[in-house]
Parts: structure tokens; C-alpha cells; sequence
């Protein structure tokens, strides 16, 4: 707990226009022994305002540090004093000097004669800023004993690659196949698509070396034959159960199960089934390993795909808005009987154009086994699919005799005699083609084995698949660009054709990436911190379980399923489940849940800080901002360096995700007599950009429950707003202040204003 | 013995594997060339296919470093030497002076009272700047650097006043010790100057992919209106080319990876803010890998989009629009085509193609790194091989994974 807080100004972020004796006595009186060092410095950010800092520290003065300058996100390093010490930072530069402006949006050319309205700004944020660090405790993680063991789900090339990996990195390795080999498809395959330099030749992948690899590991135990039943606990101190009963300690996933074709009735529109001599790739390929491919055989490859799948797969069905499926994943209301999960199929024609790249590079491939095998091999294509060093395959492949490539669209394949007649239109040869061949080859679908089944069979309250898979069309995935690996589920990392269809070489290095989430995970549980995107946060969720009303919201809530709870519906919390977003925090209406350094009664007591006058006519309205710290605060930053302006009547405060934000804090601003809230999150929907995924739309639905409390009470539901609000927004942002100021002045004062 | 990681480059690739293996419990220093962290991804708009800010992501990442004190880097940094083995290198790192002092203060307006303006390589040449600056949005770190042979003697007199700056700060060397090194010295935009068919550089109003990125950045040199360079009109009709460059011997003989990605994201910029400009995209093929056919093929489905299979042989300025000459592959004809505007999709080439590194030589002829991880020296993201954001920050935490394997016990 804070109770010496020593508060700095830096001068040079602030410029010289504040009286800083005036801002010093302020504080002082105020609060009084709560500050008993309260200093302004020409230049803090440097070797001498560290020493300073560091003295008033050393000689017991204070016991923690309120920095008043330039906004936190700069001059960090300066003002770290050991994980004994509470730092925070109030931002006079971006959110008072840089960004002031008078109420009738003049700019006025600052001097020492700090306009009136700047001062009361600057003093809120003073007394926000040292009521938030009073309200602040140093955390003290819980201590986990965790296991070193990481569980490889699929015995395949990227899940062989991972167990090695994690093994070379020191870690025992339990893997668990479905099949009763080792070696997935790769063991199947008679040869791989390039993977090393020079990338022009198609080669043995190595499986077998690799199989034995992990064979001779005595790091490394070998399930065949298995699959995971169950998954009990939290990361650290997994319980893993298989189908033979056994039941292994474990601390983090990789989830390498790969991939399933996808239903060949995808290729009808090509002819597939009307005769034996159409064939997938996949078919081919085992033919190929079995020596089976004719000499000298003629063969048509063709990689178009538009007949099985067209355009109109990928519009936005309008069945998924009537359908509502938030309603379908609730979870059975009290006294009703929990319905038995059934996991969704997710398969859809859209699987064959996904493995696109795959089935060009495997093309390629096959063409190359007829041409060296005395054969002909056509190639038809709309694309031809080998992005980035593959092209040199591509290139190779067109060098190669026996092997005839063209653009085309294909207007029929039909079985024909003993083989089968392929007619092209459209051709780079400008003329039509008619082909008799031996054997077609068409493309293979690959269809993410998280599409089809749990795969996890996680114990867990919010069941046992991952969330939300419909949104990425069963691939293992939750964000699609900066998070490679990270599922919905804390320590369990996806690697390989679960995440994205992949060939060996990329899978290989995803196998890699994947093995080092996983051993980070752990890394970080044993340090009792979080892991991305909080990586480091030693705070957790604290339940006060006396005034918990079971009511279940946070359980439901949290986006990354880290609550169970009891019988009654206590929530049970999984602290290595727990990614720190506060959303459990925000769900709460009995405010029981709370962090060390983040807590209802913090936000709720800055709050209170904020002066709000009584007469808004003469001192105008006060309206809170509570802006999500990751991409609406920076964007708030970038408006103020960037030369923009806002209305000195608004307050802003920074909170860790929108759905961390609890309704009580809303209704604090309120009965204080606050005009409006402003709500500055992610965006949110299908292509969320929230990096705890859920928040902000979380928050746009407590929103809704708001806003018909408030018109019950006879206040304006639209005094408070929600706003998705992107980081580089930032010529947007001060808009969207002025307008709902504008709202403001129009309405007139909040109702409950001076009661 | 050093259980160290040096991570050479701090752009996505190299700021992803520091972090990565920081947050194993790894100590990592970051040596990065520029002024500031960030690369490439820096000046990108909009990551595709989400249509998301980049400076989220590197957002995230810098509040990792923020928060990690195993993390150190350098910038204006560059290795001179590296000697040792797996397990124990030297590394000598030499440091350019940056001038300004280390205090984030706010040096805009002093910087605005420079008279001499010089141009800005972080716009590629679409704007100038103060030889005092700070021009990448969301700077990491937040700090001015100077240029300072730059300077007129009038400036020099003016800063010199300043108690932020020291003119007299000089260049210094530093010495690392190892136990791994990753490479993460990612990509430059292929020199499109040396196609001279296409136009880059003499036709005012054809501009590279990466100047696109720009001039629809909201922090770039038009506040992120579409503009053509020429006269700052709103162009009616834009047209993109295709492997400017890429898939071609005489130039890049290898595929880009991103440029179609990245010409179906510039033809929605264009399309969301010109609702009736028209766009036409000539490709040899439309290369969109896996899940990214979703984004293709919503793209593809405006109306004002068309994508033509067709080489573009070339780009001239004709009267008040620029003439693209076209080989149309399906129809087997050639033809002239007028546009307001012409991005060539401009390809990307690896930052150590002709360059001499102290690393020894274990580069293709491309330029990309094809060996080290004998020596405990791994590559990550596009000095490997040309990647889109998504595969660097993969291919960053597998060779992160490498690099601890390597040094892991010493």
C-alpha cells in the first residue's frame, strides 16, 4: 500500500506554464502527510531527477513515486526503482498543456498565466493520480509448483518437430497420436515439397530420422494409439487423461493435431466419383508411395476450384444473423438439465481454396513423380499459388520435360473409355484443349482437426472445445497476425495445419515457435506473471467470496474460460488460466473481485477526485473518459502531439481493456454529477482488434443494461457512449469528443447534478 | 561462456524474437541501425487481412520491452565485428551519436524554427523534414535525433542553446558478449528505379507500394488522403503492376510474398475512400495464400476492383494520366490503358543482398541467409526469406526458440 508518496514534476515535458509552487502547495494541502514529498525538477527525466527520486526513496521519506509530466508511455526507463517501489504518471503534457483548449475551441498561446480551466485540469489529474497509487498494493504472486512437462498433441511432422525442440530446450516431452504410428501425413508422402536451400527440388522429408529421433529420446514419452479425453486444471498443473486411462502431469500444450480431408463430395463439379481415374492429391500420393503410379502414364492436375467453390462461399451468409448463436452456447440456466456438448462441424467448401499454396507446391510435386516416371503431366490452374521462395519450385518445374503447364478454365472432365477426357478453354495458348489422360488429379481439401472435434476435451465451465472456432473456420486460432500460437485457452499453443494449411518446411518452424510459447508459459507461471499480452503482470484476480452472489457472470465472461465454478456456482479461479484483462472485474455486480494494483474501489475513488462544479451553465459540464490503455489512450497521445485539441471539461482515465470496466463506475460518475461517459474501446465484431478479444464487445453489451438503468432514473441513456476507436484514430478521437460535448451542451446538466 | 542473445535488426522479426526469448528469462540486446524500433511495419498503413493499425501491434510489443528488464537496445547501433564461437562471441556494436539528450521533451517547436528542410526517407521522398525530427508515428523510442550534417551554421548556432541537445556527442563502441545471435535484419523495397520500363522515378504520378502505405497513413505526408503526387487531385482510377520487379532473373528471381496481398489492401484504401474510383490490378497470378483467400475473394467481389491477368510491359507519362502498356495473357492482346494514378507493386529484398556483414558469408545469391545455425546464428522473418507480418513473427519466436536451445546451460 501506498502511504508516502513522493510527487514529481517534471518541468521540461510540462513547459513553464504552471506556477509549480502553486501546484506544489496544492498537493500539499490537500493531502497532507499522505505526500510528504512533493518537488518540482527543471529536468526529471535524467541522471539528476533519478538521484533525487532515488534519495527521498533511500532516506524513508516516500514509498512510492507519482511522476507529473510527460504521458507514461515515454521516459519509462528513468522511473524504475526496484519491484519494491510503486511507480505511476500523470500525464500534464498530452492530456492538459498539449491538448488545452478554451470551452469555445479557441487556442489560446500559453504563458505563465495558466488559464483557469487548465489549472483545475491539472489538478484533477494530480489528485487522480495520487488517489490510484494510495489504492495501490504491491502484488505478491502465488508461488506455483509447476511441471516442466510439455504434452504434444499429434504425432506428426510438426508435433515430432515440437517435441524435439522442447526437448533440446530442456523439457521432458509427453506425445500423444491418434494413429498407431508415428509420422501423420508426412510419413505417408513419397516425397516432400522443397525444404532447404536451394528450394527447387522436391526431397525426402526425413520423417523416419525424425521418428527415431524421438524415439531414442529419453526425454521425450511416446503415446500411440491414444487421444486425450480429458485436460483438468490450469497451465502449470495440467492433468492430462487419455483414452487409456493414463493420467499424466503436465504444464503447457502444443496442439499439433493437423489436419483432415475435407470431404471429396467438394469435388463433384470436377468429376470426382464418376470414375476410378479421378483422384486427389492425397490419393496420389499414396499411390505414389506404393510404386503404384503407371510409366510412362499421362496426367492431368488440375488446380482450379472455382466450379466447387465459388465467390459466394465467402459472403456473409445471412442465416449466421438469424441464427443468434450466443444464445446457443449459453450455458444451461440453474435448475435446468446441462445439455451434453455436441461440437459443431465446421467444415465448409471454403477448406479447398484455404489449401490453396498447399495443393499448388503439391502439384508441382506430382508433376514432377510422372515426368520422371516416363509420364506426361498437365497442369491446369487459374493461379499458380507458390508465394515467396517457392517460386524457384515453380520455376524448376516449368524447366522439367514431360511436365505442361497452362492458365485455363476447365470445362469439363469426363470419364471416357479407360481414362479420362479433360476439356480446357481459356488457355495461354489462346485455343481450346482437349485432353485424353490416364488419371486426374484434383486438389485436397484440408480441414483443421479443431473443425470437427473438441480435440482438447478441456474440463473447463465454458466446455471442452476452444470458443468461437466458427470465426476462423475451425482453425486453432485467436488473433490471426500478431499472436501466432495463441488459442483461446492460456498455455495451450497451436502449431502447424491446426493453425493455418501448411507444407513442411513452415510447419517446421512453427513447430518451433509454438514449443517456446509453451516453455515461456511455464517460465512464467513458475515467476507467477502472466503471460502475453500482459507478459509480466504479477498481479491476479483477488474473489471475495463472502459477498459472492453465484451469479455467474464472470464465470461466463471471461474470455479465456479461467473460472469454474462449484455446485452452487462459486467461481473457482485458475490464477495460470488468467491473462489479467480485469473482465471477471467488470462483470461483477457485487464487486468482489478485484487486483492489487487495479480495483473497483481505485477507479471508483479517482473518481471522486474529479471536481465537478454545480452550475454547468457558468463552469460547464464534466464529462468522464474511459479509455482502453492499449489503442484508445496511445491514440489520445498521438492527437495531443499531433497538434489537436479537446474540451478542458473532459477527464480522462486510462482502464486495462473496456471489459474490465464495471457498470458501478459509470453510475460513480453519475451521482457525481458528471454530464457523460465516454466509452473509448477496440473494435470489436468478426475482425476484433480487442487484445483480450472479448472485452470491448462485452462492455457494448453491459452498456446496453446501462443505459435502461439510467432512462428508469430519468437520465438520457445517451450521456453514456461507447466509441470503437483504433490507435492510428487519432484525427478522429478529438471529433468525437467535440461532438459529444456538443450532445452535452445541448441536453443540459446531468438530473442528479448537486444532489 | 554467455547464456546472451544478440538479435541483430529491430524491426518486428528481431523485437518479436528479443521478447520472446526475454520472456523465457533471457537476457536479449537488441541492435538496431536506425533511430527508432519499429522497421518496415512502421511505415505500413494497415496489416492485411484484418484492416488493422500496425502500430497496435508494435504498440504491444513496446509496452513488452517497457515492462522487461532483460530487454536492452540500441539504436543507431551497428555490430562492426563479431568474433568467438556458438556459445561465446564478442560483438563489438558501434553507436551513432543521436545528439539529444535523453529526456522526452517536447523539441517540435524547436524544431520547426530550422530553416533548412531535407528530405525524408521515411516518406520515400513524398515529404520533407527538419534535420531535428521525430517521423515515425508512435516513436519507440520517444526521442528526436538529429542529422546533423544537415544543419546550416544557423542552426547549429540555434540548437546549440538548447539544454536537450549536446552537439558535442560523439560516436562510441560497445563491446557484447554472447552465446547466440539472431539475424533480423529484414527487408528494403526492390530499387524500382532499375526498371525503367515502368516509369518509377521519372512518371510523377506512379509510385511504389510503400509509398502507397504512406500516403494512406493518417501520420503520413497527406494525413492519409490518397492523392496523385503530381497535383494533389483525387485520383478516379488506379492501376497496380504486378511483380514490379519480382519473379523476374534480371531483378528479384523469386516471388515477394505480399505484393498481391498488399495490392488487394491499397485497392480497398482506394475504394474506401473514392467509393467511385475504379481499380485495376494486373497480375501473372494472383498469389493469396491459404486463409487469405477469404480476404481475396471479399475483395474481388467490389465491383470496382478488376483484377486482369496480364504483364505490363510499360508505364509513360501520356496528357494528364499515365499510359500502362499491357499484355493481356488470356486474351492475347496488347493494349494501352490510361490511369489517374500507377503503384507498382514493388518487391522486397533482402537488407544484406550486397552488403558486406561481419557475420561471415552465409547468404544465397539473393541476399537471404541460408546457413549459421552450426554457429549458433539464426535467421529470422524476411532476411530468411520473404514473409508477411504473420510469418515473421512466427519465424521470430521458432528462431528465438534456436537461439535459447543454444545457449541454454552456459
Amino acid at each position: 500500500m501506498a502511504e508516502k508518496i513522493g510527487v514529481y514534476f517534471d518541468k521540461s515535458s510540462i513547459g513553464p506554464y504552471f506556477d509549480y509552487d502553486e501546484l506544489v502547495e496544492f498537493v500539499e494541502s490537500k493531502f497532507g502527510g499522505l505526500c510528504p514529498a512533493v518537488k518540482a525538477h527543471p529536468l526529471l527525466a535524467g541522471e539528476d531527477g533519478r538521484k533525487m527520486i532515488q534519495q527521498d526513496l533511500d532516506d524513508g521519506v516516500i514509498d512510492s513515486v507519482l511522476v507529473c509530466g510527460a504521458t507514461p508511455r515515454v521516459d519509462w526507463e528513468f522511473y524504475k526503482f526496484g519491484n519494491d517501489v510503486l511507480v505511476d504518471r500523470v500525464n500534464l503534457r498530452e492530456h492538459c498543456v498539449l491538448s488545452y483548449m478554451e470551452p469555445d475551441g479557441s487556442v489560446p498561446e500559453l504563458t505563465e498565466d495558466t488559464p483557469e480551466l487548465l489549472l483545475a485540469l491539472a489538478k484533477d489529474y494530480i489528485s487522480m493520480g495520487v488517489t490510484k497509487l494510495q489504492k495501490c498494493k504491491i502484488p505478491h504472486p502465488e508461488e506455483i509448483a509447476s511441471s516442466e512437462t510439455i504434452l504434444v498433441l499429434g504425432g506428426g511432422w510438426t508435433g515430432l518437430t515440437a517435441a524435439l525442440d522442447a526437448s533440446k530446450a530442456g523439457h521432458p516431452v509427453v506425445v500423444v497420436e491418434k494413429a498407431a504410428e508415428l509420422g501423420g501425413y508426412a510419413a505417408k508422402m513419397f516425397k516432400s515439397t522443397p525444404l532447404t536451400y536451394p528450394h527447387n527440388t522436391a526431397q525426402d522429408s526425413g520423417i523416419e530420422a525424425k521418428i527415431a529421433a524421438v524415439q531414442a529420446d529419453e526425454n521425450i514419452k511416446v503415446f500411440t494409439s491414444a487421444t486425450l479425453v480429458q485436460l483438468k486444471g490450469a497451465p502449470g498443473t495440467y492433468e492430462a487423461v487419455l483414452s487409456g486411462g493414463e493420467t499424466l502431469k503436465v504444464g503447457a500444450v502444443v496442439l499439433a493435431t493437423g489436419w483432415v480431408p475435407q470431404s471429396t463430395d467438394v469435388l463433384k463439379p470436377l468429376g470426382y466419383g464418376s470414375s476410378p481415374a479421378i483422384v486427389t492429391t492425397l490419393e496420389l500420393e499414396e499411390m505414389a508411395k506404393r510404386g503404384e503410379l503407371k510409366a510412362g502414364a499421362k496426367v492431368a492436375f488440375v488446380l482450379n476450384t472455382e466450379s466447387c467453390v465459388g465467390p459466394e462461399a465467402f459472403q456473409k451468409l445471412e442465416k449466421c444473423d438469424e441464427e443468434a448463436p450466443a444464445e446457443a452456447a449459453k450455458p444451461a440456466a440453474e435448475g435446468e438439465e446441462e445439455e451434453a456438448y455436441v461440437h459443431e462441424d465446421l467444415e465448409t467448401s471454403r477448406h479447398l481454396p484455404y489449401a490453396s499454396a498447399v495443393n499448388t507446391m503439391v502439384v508441382l510435386k506430382q508433376a514432377g513423380y510422372v515426368a520422371d516416371n516416363g509420364g506426361i503431366a498437365y497442369v491446369f490452374y487459374d493461379h499458380m499459388i507458390v508465394p515467396g521462395i517457392h517460386e524457384r519450385f515453380y520455376k524448376a518445374a516449368q524447366d522439367k520435360l514431360g511436365v505442361m503447364m497452362t492458365k485455363a478454365a476447365i470445362a469439363g472432365i469426363e470419364p471416357d473409355g479407360d481414362g479420362v477426357l479433360v476439356k480446357a478453354a481459356d488457355t495461354l495458348i489462346g485455343e481450346d484443349l482437349e485432353v485424353k489422360v490416364d488419371l486426374v488429379v484434383l486438389p485436397t481439401g484440408m480441414v483443421p482437426a479443431t473443425a470437427k472435434d473438441p480435440v482438447m476435451n478441456f474440463e473447463y465451465r465454458q466446455g471442452p472445445a476452444f470458443p468461437d472456432l466458427d470465426l476462423f473456420d475451425g482453425f486453432a486460432d485467436s488473433n490471426y497476425i500478431c499472436f501466432p500460437y495463441e488459442t483461446r485457452r492460456t498455455g495451450v499453443y497451436a502449431a502447424g495445419a491446426i493453425r493455418q494449411p501448411m507444407m513442411l518446411d513452415a510447419a517446421e518452424d512453427d513447430a518451433a515457435g509454438a514449443a517456446l510459447k509453451a516453455i515461456q508459459c511455464l517460465e512464467s507461471i513458475n515467476r507467477g506473471v502472466s503471460v502475453h499480452p500482459r507478459s509480466g503482470d504479477n498481479s491476479y484476480p483477488v474473489f471475495n467470496f463472502v459477498r459472492c452472489t453465484q451469479c455467474k457472470r464472470c464465470t461466463e465472461e471471461c474470455p479465456f474460460g479461467a473460472l469454474d465454478d462449484d455446485e452452487k456456482g462459486t467461481p473457482l479461479p485458475n490464477p495460470t488460466r488468467c491473462r489479467r484483462c480485469g473482465t471477471c472485474m467488470g462483470a461483477c455486480p457485487e464487486r468482489v473481485i478485484s487486483f492489487d494494483t487495479y480495483n473497483i474501489d481505485q477507479i471508483g475513488s479517482m473518481i471522486k477526485q474529479i471536481h465537478v462544479p454545480e452550475n454547468m451553465d457558468t463552469d460547464g459540464p464534466r464529462v468522464l473518459i474511459l479509455a482502453c490503455e492499449n489503442d484508445a489512450y496511445p491514440a489520445l497521445d498521438m492527437a495531443a502531439q499531433r497538434g489537436h485539441h479537446w474540451s478542458p471539461y473532459v477527464r480522462i482515465l486510462p482502464v486495462r481493456c473496456l471489459g474490465s470496466v464495471n457498470a458501478i463506475w459509470v453510475a460513480d460518475a453519475m451521482s457525481k454529477g458528471m454530464d457523460g461517459v465516454m466509452l473509448l474501446g477496440c473494435k470489436y465484431g468478426d475482425d476484433y482488434q480487442c487484445h483480450f478479444v472479448k472485452g470491448s464487445e462485452i462492455c457494448n453489451r453491459r452498456k446496453t443494461n446501462i443505459a435502461e438503468t439510467l432512462e428508469r432514473l430519468g437520465v438520457e441513456p445517451d450521456r453514456v457512449e461507447q466509441y470503437e476507436i483504433a490507435i492510428d484514430e487519432y484525427d478522429k478521437v478529438p471529433v468525437l469528443i467535440e461532438e459529444f460535448l456538443a450532445m452535452i451542451m445541448e441536453k443540459g446538466p446531468n438530473p442528479f447534478k448537486g444532489y | 561462456m554467455s547464456n546472451s542473445i544478440l538479435v541483430v535488426g529491430g524491426g518486428f522479426s528481431g523485437i518479436t524474437a528479443a521478447l520472446e526469448a526475454a520472456e523465457v528469462g533471457y537476457e536479449v540486446f537488441i541492435v538496431e541501425k536506425g533511430p527508432y524500433l519499429g522497421g518496415r511495419v512502421a511505415q505500413l498503413n494497415k496489416y492485411f487481412p484484418k484492416l488493422c493499425p500496425p502500430s497496435c501491434g508494435l504498440e504491444i510489443q513496446f509496452q513488452r520491452i517497457k515492462k522487461n528488464p532483460n530487454v536492452k537496445f540500441f539504436t543507431l547501433a551497428e555490430v562492426t565485428s563479431v568474433s568467438g564461437s556458438a556459445g561465446n562471441y564478442t560483438v563489438k556494436v558501434k553507436i551513432k551519436p543521436r545528439y539529444v539528450g535523453p529526456a522526452g521533451a517536447d523539441l517540435h517547436e524547436l524544431a520547426q524554427e530550422l530553416s533548412a528542410d531535407v528530405p525524408n526517407p521515411f516518406e520515400f521522398g513524398l515529404s520533407n523534414r527538419k534535420a531535428l525530427y521525430m517521423d515515425v508515428p508512435f516513436a519507440f523510442p520517444y526521442r528526436y535525433v538529429l542529422d546533423r550534417d544537415k544543419l546550416t551554421r544557423d542552426d547549429e548556432n540555434l540548437l546549440a542553446k538548447s539544454i536537450y541537445l549536446d552537439l558535442n556527442d560523439t560516436e562510441r563502441e560497445i563491446e557484447l558478449t554472447v552465446g547466440s545471435i539472431v539475424l533480423a535484419t529484414g527487408w528494403k523495397p526492390y530499387d524500382v528505379t532499375n526498371l525503367s520500363n515502368l516509369g518509377a522515378g521519372s512518371v510523377a504520378d506512379c509510385i511504389s507500394n510503400m509509398q502507397m502505405e504512406r500516403l494512406a497513413a493518417a501520420s503520413g505526408p497527406t494525413g492519409g488522403q490518397i492523392v496523385r503526387p503530381s497535383d494533389g487531385k483525387a485520383p478516379k482510377s488506379v492501376a497496380f503492376v504486378q511483380c514490379a520487379g519480382s519473379r523476374d532473373q534480371n531483378h528479384l528471381n523469386y516471388c515477394s510474398y505480399i505484393c498481391c496481398m498488399a495490392s488487394l489492401k491499397q485497392a480497398r484504401y482506394v475504394r474506401e475512400q473514392y467509393p467511385d474510383a475504379k481499380v485495376t490490378i494486373f497480375y501473372i497470378d494472383l498469389r493469396t495464400p491459404e486463409r487469405y483467400q477469404k480476404f481475396a475473394q471479399v475483395t474481388l467481389a467490389d465491383d470496382g476492383i478488376t483484377a486482369v491477368k496480364g504483364k505490363v510491359a510499360a508505364v509513360e507519362q501520356g496528357a494528364g494520366q499515365v499510359l500502362v502498356t499491357v499484355e493481356d495473357a488470356v486474351r492475347g492482346a496488347k493494349y494501352q490503358q490510361g490511369f489517374d494514378l500507377v503503384v507498382l507493386a514493388t518487391g522486397m529484398q533482402p537488407s544484406l543482398a550486397g552488403e558486406k556483414t561481419p557475420f561471415g558469408a552465409m547468404v544465397d545469391e539473393d541476399g537471404f541467409v541460408i546457413a549459421g545455425a552450426e554457429q549458433g546464428i539464426f535467421a529470422a522473418g524476411c532476411a530468411k526469406k520473404p514473409l508477411d507480418v504473420m510469418k515473421s513473427a512466427q519465424s521470430a519466436t521458432g528462431a528465438a526458440l534456436k537461439a535459447i536451445q543454444t545457449v541454454r546451460g552456459r
